[in-house]
């Protein structure tokens, strides 16, 4: 049997919720498997067993949550352990490859809830000097790099003498991390007040499997922030949403320092060329997501989307002169926008629900966000069940005291009956109503 | 690939008829599986006609061809009309109620007015 290496991967210290199922998707995108050696959990780093480097590089190479996969050479709970470790690998691996003295390196230590001085970092990688690297040093292309850790718990107000653990290898692959700032909302053309941050929606397109020269469609698509980065991961996109203003990037400016500056061409076709990925857009147009405007025969691969929740912006859908009456706005006849009514987050899950079952492939993913009223919440009136889906994961990105959101992943597991398509139930969280009597009676709002 | 069929009394609501203004031209990378994946996808009848209409069918006939899996120029052309072409001003038209959907800034427009729902 062959013997596999073993790998660590290190995370960046944000969205801690989202790792499992970000790597769980890509894993599954890659068609491949992994053992994991222990157990992932809120430690920002795992071991596992891989097949192939390539798989590593691959894995690393969509991921965001990660900061990079090093292959172990060594690990333990004390710093001589560990030298002893290193030194063992060095004998059996490292000084018959023939050409050590050409090979340029450089070292990358990390130190993980504690910190360290330059002139420490220095005497730390001075102990390793009796590895058999003679080639240059090189901080810019090294051809190889090796990773030293220190791992000092995941408690930054019990931070212990000494570390709890060390790592030790070779750095196999830097993840996409870089695109959370190449992608950022604070350079991009065009954002609105709702627009989901880079790393976030990279997530989302991990999580949803896009992969080149799929067809991922976003039905609230608002400033496009979810399709910028399934097209990034090469899909193609197309969107809908309700606001006309929005989407013709003519509602108030989002940014404080640009009120005053006329703006101009701002769409979603704006910035899907800020990034060169023009080529990826298909459409986006104005309508209402919770009537039917494509032929039943549009198959997706992947549905991306952020729903209104009515917090930040209005929830709404086209109505009928009977529930005007209840209605939110009113209908502004110079612009001839029909007159809308709420739209409630029960009824919006219900149409994404059907929508998704009619629309999306076989396996295919929808991945969608609910809000939660975090005292409240219970897996099972909060998260919708169908017959055709499966829930495949579950992330809280904790907003207040009172509130998070959670990233819902579903994948379609079986093509609807015609029965199925129309008869599901999905329960009622009431998330709305219960979020506006709290904010009224006790005065208290997040962000 | 739209439809109507969100107006009130349009059954099928399919193919919209359309009404191009202006068009532009916007190059974009050609990717020979995208495409090759999409056409299956596609009511050819509809996209061919649609695409004739407008006079961007180029060497497209009304018959699709076979093996276009291998013929580069064809899945150029497909790629040309539909992913290059761009309406900018123009109108979708509902075949069955004869609604105008105007598109403005290459953006359609599908909202109906809640009487006809
Ligand atoms: C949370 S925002 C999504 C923001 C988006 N992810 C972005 O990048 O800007 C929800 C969007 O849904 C739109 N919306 C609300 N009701 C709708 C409806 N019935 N049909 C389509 N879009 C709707 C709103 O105009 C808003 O832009």
């Amino acid at each position: 049997m062959k013997n596999f290496k073993k790998y660590l991967f290190w995370f960046a210290n944000d969205h801690v919720d989202f790792r499992l199922s970000e790597i769980e998707s890509i894993v599954s995108l890659l068609k491949t498997t992994i053992k994991w050696k222990e157990k992932p959990t809120i430690k920002p780093y795992w071991i596992a067993e891989l097949p192939s480097e390539d798989v590593v590089k691959e894995i690393a190479r969509r991921s965001v949550s990660l900061k990079h996969i090093t292959e172990l050479w060594a690990w333990s709970s004390t710093i001589e352990n560990l030298h002893e470790q290193v030194r063992k690998f060095s004998d059996d691996h490292l000084i018959q490859c023939p050409d050590l003295h050409q090979i340029s390196f450089k070292f990358n230590v990390e130190v993980y809830c504690n910190t360290q001085k330059y002139s420490e970092k220095v005497s730390k990688i001075e102990t390793f000097n009796y590895l058999p690297f003679k080639g240059r040093v090189n901080l810019n292309n090294p051809d190889i790099t090796l990773t030293y850790i220190e791992y000092f718990g995941n408690d930054p107000n019990k931070v212990p003498e000494k570390p709890y653990h060390l790592f030790f290898g070779k750095m196999i692959a830097k993840s996409q991390r870089k695109s959370i700032s190449d992608l950022s909302l604070k350079n991009r053309i065009f954002i609105g007040n709702t627009s989901m941050d880079a790393e976030l929606s990279l997530i989302m397109a991990n999580c949803a499997k896009v992969t080149d020269g799929d067809l991922v469609y976003d039905p609230f698509v608002g400033s496009g922030s979810l399709l910028v980065a399934a097209a990034y991961f090469g899909g193609y996109v197309f969107g809908v949403d309700i606001d006309y203003l929005m989407i013709h990037g003519r509602t108030k400016p989002t940014r404080k320092q640009a009120r005053d500056k006329p703006r101009k061409n701002e769409s979603v076709l704006a910035n899907m060329k800020q990034y060169g990925l023009e080529s990826h857009y298909l459409d986006v147009l104005v309508g209402d997501s919770s009537l039917p405007i494509w032929r039943p025969e549009l198959r997706l691969d992947a549905i991306i989307t952020d729903p209104p929740y009515g917090i930040r912006e209005a929830t709404e859908k086209i109505g009928t002169s009977k529930e005007r009456q209840n209605s939110s706005s009113i209908c502004n006849s110079e612009t001839k926008f029909p007159s809308k009514v709420i739209y409630s987050f029960h009824q919006i899950l219900f149409d994404l629900f059907y929508f998704s079952a009619a629309h999306l492939k076989l396996n295919g993913r929808l991945v969608t966000w609910i809000p939660v009223y975090r005292d409240d919440y219970d897996e099972d009136h909060y998260i919708p069940q169908h017959p055709c889906f499966t829930l495949i994961s579950n992330c809280e990105q904790i907003i207040s005291r009172v509130l998070s959101r959670r990233l819902l992943t579903f994948e379609k597991t079986k093509e609807p009956t015609a029965e199925e398509l129309e008869n599901f139930e999905i329960s009622d969280s009431g998330f709305r109503e219960k979020y506006f009597s709290y904010k009224h009676g006790r005065d208290l709002v997040s962000n | 690939m739209l439809t109507s069929r969100c107006l009130k009394g349009v059954v099928t609501g399919y193919p919209l008829g359309i009404v191009a203004k202006e068009i532009k031209i916007q190059e974009s990378e050609f990717n020979k599986d995208f495409i090759t994946r999409l056409i299956p996808k596609l009511d050819w009848n509809v996209f061919w006609s649609t695409a004739k209409q407008i006079g961007y069918e180029g060497s497209l006939t009304q018959q699709i061809i076979a093996d276009y899996e291998n013929n580069e120029n064809f899945l150029k052309d497909v790629h040309h009309a539909l992913v290059e072409v761009d309406i900018f001003e123009g109108e979708l038209i509902c075949p069955e109620t004869n609604r105008k959907f105007p598109i403005t800034d290459g953006i359609p427009n599908m909202l109906i007015k809640d009487n006809e729902l």
